[in-house]
């Protein structure tokens, strides 16, 4: 007997491209809730590439890199 | 006042020692692509996969003029390639003295822990000590004791020395009036006998009394003569 997650449980890697639409809808879209996502996605990227003991130049590269390219797409009816 | 009704310590989760950082960062190709990308193209396209998603990536913003080149792409050209080759250039360096830096501060925080631990470890120390001392009570109370004792002794010796010097003085004094009484006595009825005799002494009677000690002195003269 396998036990069920709920949908809005799983994590986005194990939800099938068909639910998709439905997982994005269950998601917390109240500002408490828009906060607490990017706190979290700000922690993840912070404790994986910059809090650990040797650090490299790639977690400074990436968000340059990120930055660069949002800046890009924002500019591109300037070009 | 503690309000019990809250539950305290009812996770696992435990906040002390803190687990110590990872050694390295996640691991990232090229400086700008997470391996978990790789990893994640691995089993349906093999190792080349990302990189032929690179390309025709590249290829297609080229062509369809999503991404334009020009004055900003020969810039960004010219910098990103001197910034790689500094990177390639300094980066150990730089790395390194990071590292060291990061290192005095982790040896200083050590310090701090092991001096405080070695200030801890000698007050156990000397409060075993303390302990130690303190079955000795015993000897220093019977010191004391003794000493206590002593002095008692002592005081009361020299109050009784002080008594007994006191008691002799007045019957000294005693003494000493009955005899300075007796002595007065003597020698005043001497007196009064030699004075009540002398005058008593009439000149006849003078006379006789030399003339019997001639008599007496030749008698014991001529005896003595015999003698010798």
């Amino acid at each position: 007997v396998c036990a069920a997650v709920l949908l809005k449980d799983m994590k986005l890697m194990d939800v099938k491209l068909g639910q998709l639409p439905s997982w994005v809808a269950m998601r917390d879209f109240t500002p408490g809730g828009i906060v607490g996502a990017m706190r979290r996605g700000y922690d993840r990227y912070y404790n994986k590439y910059i809090n650990v003991k040797k650090g490299g130049l790639a977690g400074l590269s990436m968000v340059l890199a990120g930055y660069v390219v949002v800046s890009y797409i924002w500019s591109y009816s300037h070009i | 006042v503690l309000h019990a009704t809250r539950p305290l310590h009812t996770t696992q989760q435990c906040l002390a020692p803190v687990p110590p950082l990872p050694e390295k960062g996640g691991e990232v190709r090229h400086g700008l692509i997470p391996e978990e990308f790789f990893q994640f193209l691995y089993p349906k396209t093999g190792v080349t996969g990302p990189y032929m998603l690179g390309t025709g990536l590249l290829l297609y913003l080229l062509s369809k003029e999503i991404y334009v080149i020009n004055h900003e792409t020969v810039a960004s050209f010219c910098i990103l390639s001197v910034i790689i080759y500094a990177v390639k250039k300094y980066g150990a360096d730089v790395a390194a003295f990071a590292d060291k830096l990061n290192e005095e501060k982790v040896a200083k925080a050590l310090a701090v822990k092991n001096e405080a631990i070695k200030d801890l470890e000698t007050a156990i120390e000397q409060e075993k000590k303390e302990q130690w001392r303190v079955e000795g009570r015993s000897y220093l109370f019977d010191a004391k004791r003794n000493n206590i004792a002593m002095l008692l002794e002592a005081n009361y010796r020299e109050r009784l020395l002080t008594v007994y010097s006191e008691v002799k003085k007045r019957l000294d004094y005693q003494v000493a009036m009955q005899n300075l009484k007796r002595r007065k006595e003597q020698d005043h009825m001497i007196q009064w006998v030699e004075n009540s005799v002398v005058q008593s002494i009439t000149p006849q009677q003078q006379k006789e009394s030399i003339a019997k000690c001639i008599l007496d002195l030749k008698a014991l003269s001529k005896s003595v003569q015999a003698a010798v």
